[in-house]
């Protein structure tokens, strides 16, 4: 039997008497922790017993009565994770200690619940909506939070069938009236903080003397910036060339995915899942679908096991070439790279075409097995890539650019971050192993059937954006490496273990699922109560993890630098925004 | 030598430059015009330029390839479109994004329902192309489409009429999952008579 959220033997209890007590409602795990002694436990946690990376913060509202803050750290040097909690009564204000000077990775989340559930965290550094616009009213995830377009609170919604005489929604509310002010709100006399509290919490304004007169300058990159990859901004003040604070704002793509998660069914949360890191459906679906599977107690069928790795192989090396075709379109060497890297990712998706029906959407994966299996001819196309065309292009890319002098004198030397911030900043992924710390989930925490298979996790020491190129290549190797045992393993029989079923019923409890998706640490939030819906979905999105250190990252370089930095932090606005 | 890196990275650009004109060569700057060239492009022995002229050349879509569903009709005798939907509503259960609008009808003397249909909406704006509602149908009633080519100054909300395509139709893009379809359907057929007789006699 697969455990829920493992826990290992950690008594929380007997070092914090009375303070913390295990979680003993069905289906759950963890502790739960008085809201009092937060601090203290986190902080015991991190240098006691060693769990000293923060892997992520949410909020869950358990309407009417009360909410609860849920963390989950785990150790860098692998194993289970522990998982606390705190419950405060559901009364504003609603309050609960800050762990951000523990882990200043939690600093994002924590916004983030503010902005979405309406908890307060004392003695948080900076505590604004991160998400939602500023002037929005309400928090949107709390259960009582309904939004203008809202038509009932679950799927399947009952206008559909079978009585469905088609209305389209801007017909049932069209412009102006889908309006809702809050009580006593008179648009007319509205004054809005603008972006006033946004450049508060940058470093004030200074004059510098450095023997000739000049002056600190704000700028703001974004969001219509093409490096930045989607509209994403970051408000930074500069020295001359020098960023002396950076800001980043986000939510220009936020579409609330947690909350429309909340509304579908198991299933349809599938293709939505998709739709977060739109490079990585695949490995966005197996995130998901592991959770969710943990939840049910099932065991996926063999076959599928090896398709899931493919495919998630797969699409972890066409993301890396994309990234390091887009890195230097960034750098400026104008789309010849790019396209490079486009001709494979041409091929890959050509197989995920022919697999599951669709070049990006894969929707592949299903709960205990996956949708289709490869039809006649994949699995030859896969074996000749990565046998042959894959490591040929890997040792291309080398050539073109591994020791381009032009390259080397923009890339060394500009360090990221290192690995000790990079634990503290809750970083995952690539660019926490180029900073020398050897975290892979895949043998961390083995999943799926990664133990069976013989591969490095790809490390790099200095952490600068060199090294964070070159463990793009690293792990595009490793890749190969598993793909060729895959492809060679792959056993036949069934693709699911579990017999169609459109509505899944998922006993209730809690789980996480974790994985190493190409960006980082992706991981899902799932609780069920028994429901054909979940209770709570939340998406442990790496690229908005990562984001968390970018004023570290590049205070003290470059404007110039800040391109880079954010180049190789490799985020996705689809899964940053949600 | 300060240089040679470039120099090295150079080579490979250069080898790119003339692998396309060598390729060109070879399909008399054609290539995608062929299927044997299209076929070339997504091997992996393939070189050259990987951009497509669209609309003048087309990459042929997999069979899997999943697009906006449509509703298939089996022609029946003196060209009677006997619709295979039977307004179970499954498909507008599962829809993620909730886009599938049925009206199932009574019958007026029985006051029982009728199988078939008397509307049938979806609203291809809203369809996020999941496949979804033809993976669960058990009747093989919607399936998708292979016809992308739906831009159009409207919202595409398409009713019984643009949605009803032929089962041939649907032979001609899916034959593989037609024939395979078709056994499961006669074999439960078969199951279903052989049953019927034995409880006849």
């Amino acid at each position: 039997m697969t455990t829920l959220v493992e826990t290992e033997t950690l008594d929380l209890a007997a070092r914090f008497p009375g303070s913390a007590a295990v979680d003993t409602r069905p289906g759950y795990s963890g502790w739960i922790v008085n809201k009092d002694r937060l601090v203290e436990v986190a902080t015991a946690l991190r240098d006691e017993f060693g769990y000293d990376l923060l892997s992520h913060v949410t909020g869950v509202d358990y309407f009417p009565d009360k909410m609860e803050v849920v963390y989950n750290a785990y150790k860098t040097t692998g194993g289970p994770g522990v998982l606390f909690k705190v419950q405060v009564p559901r009364l504003d204000p609603i309050e609960v200690p800050s762990v951000t000077p523990i882990w200043p990775g939690a600093e994002f989340q924590e916004r983030e619940i503010w902005d979405l559930y309406g908890i307060k965290f004392t003695n948080h550094p900076d505590l604004r909506r991160i998400l939602m616009w500023e002037g929005f009213e309400g928090h949107p995830l709390r259960k009582d939070w309904h939004e203008p377009f809202y038509e009932e609170d679950f799927k399947p919604l009952k206008s559909r069938w079978p009585d469905g005489k088609y209305v389209s929604a801007e017909d049932k509310n069209p412009y102006k009236d889908n309006l809702q002010f809050p009580q006593n709100f008179d648009p007319a006399k509205v004054t809005l903080d603008g972006e006033a509290p946004l450049y508060d919490t940058l470093q004030k304004y200074t004059t510098v003397d450095a023997g000739i007169k000049t002056d600190h300058i704000i700028v703001n990159m974004g969001p219509q910036h093409p490096s930045t990859h989607g509209v994403f901004r970051a408000a930074v003040v500069l020295d001359g060339e020098t960023i002396v604070s950076l800001k980043p704002v986000m939510g220009y793509l936020h579409r609330n995915h947690e909350k429309i998660g909340e509304r579908n069914t198991f299933l349809q949360n599938m293709p939505y899942t998709d739709r977060l890191d739109y490079f990585n459906s695949m490995s966005n679906n197996w995130g998901y679908s592991l959770a969710v599977e943990k939840l049910m107690n099932i065991k996926v069928a063999e076959r599928a096991e090896y398709l899931r790795v493919i495919m998630a192989e797969l699409s972890r090396i066409q993301n890396h070439l994309i990234l390091i075709g887009m890195l230097l379109n960034d750098l400026g060497a104008y789309f010849t790279p790019a396209l490079y890297a486009f001709e494979e990712r041409e091929l890959i998706l050509d197989i995920f075409e022919a697999t599951s029906g669709t070049r990006m959407m894969c929707n592949y994966h299903r709960f205990g097995g996956v949708s289709r299996d490869l039809p006649e001819g994949v699995l030859e196309k896969i074996r000749g890539l990565v046998e042959d065309r894959l490591p040929r292009k890997a040792d291309e890319f080398d050539r073109l650019l591994t020791e381009n002098e032009i390259f080397i004198s923009r890339m060394k030397g500009v360090k990221v971050i290192d690995g000790e911030d990079a634990i503290k900043y809750s970083v995952t992924g690539p660019v926490l192993r180029a900073a020398g710390i050897p975290y892979d989930v895949r043998r961390a925490q083995p999943y799926g059937i990664y133990d069976r298979f013989d591969f490095d996790v790809a490390l790099r020491h200095g952490g600068d954006l060199y090294d964070n190129y070159l463990i793009r290549l690293d792990e595009i190797r490793q890749s190969i490496r598993i793909l060729q045992q895959a492809v060679k393993q792959i056993p036949d029989g069934p693709i699911n273990s579990q017999k169609p079923q459109y509505q899944v019923r998922v006993p209730a409890g809690e789980a996480y699922g974790r994985i190493e998706a190409p960006k980082g640490e992706l991981g899902y939030y799932v609780i069920s109560t028994g429901k054909p819906n979940p209770w709570r979905y939340h998406v442990r999105a790496p690229s908005f993890m990562n984001i968390t250190a970018l004023e570290k990252m590049c205070v003290g370089k470059k404007i110039a630098d800040f391109v880079v930095i954010l180049g190789v932090l490799d985020i996705v606005l689809g899964e940053l925004d949600r | 030598m300060y240089g040679k890196g470039i120099i090295k990275g150079l080579g490979v650009t250069l080898k790119h430059f003339v692998d396309t004109y060598l390729d060109d060569i070879q399909w008399w700057g054609r290539r995608y015009y062929k299927t044997g060239g299209i076929a070339h492009r997504s091997s992996k022995d393939t070189r050259g330029i990987f951009t497509v002229q669209y609309p003048e050349e087309k990459l042929p879509v997999p069979e899997e390839f999943r697009y906006v569903p449509f509703l298939v009709y089996d022609e029946g005798a003196d060209g009677k479109k006997e619709v295979r939907c039977t307004s179970c509503g499954i498909c507008a259960k599962v829809c993620p994004p909730q886009c599938i609008w049925i009206v199932r009808s009574n019958d007026p003397q029985t006051g029982r329902p009728v199988p078939e249909p008397t509307e049938f909406y979806i609203d291809a704006d809203i369809c996020m192309n999941c496949g979804f509602c033809a993976e669960y149908c058990p009747f093989d009633a919607i399936i998708m489409d292979h016809d992308y080519e739906i831009a159009s100054y409207q919202r595409n909300v398409f009713n019984m009429q643009k949605l009803l395509k032929p089962a041939s139709y649907y032979r001609s893009i899916r034959p593989l999952n037609y024939q395979r379809n078709d056994e499961e359907r006669k074999a439960k057929e078969a199951a279903k008579a052989a049953k019927a007789e034995a409880s006849a006699s």
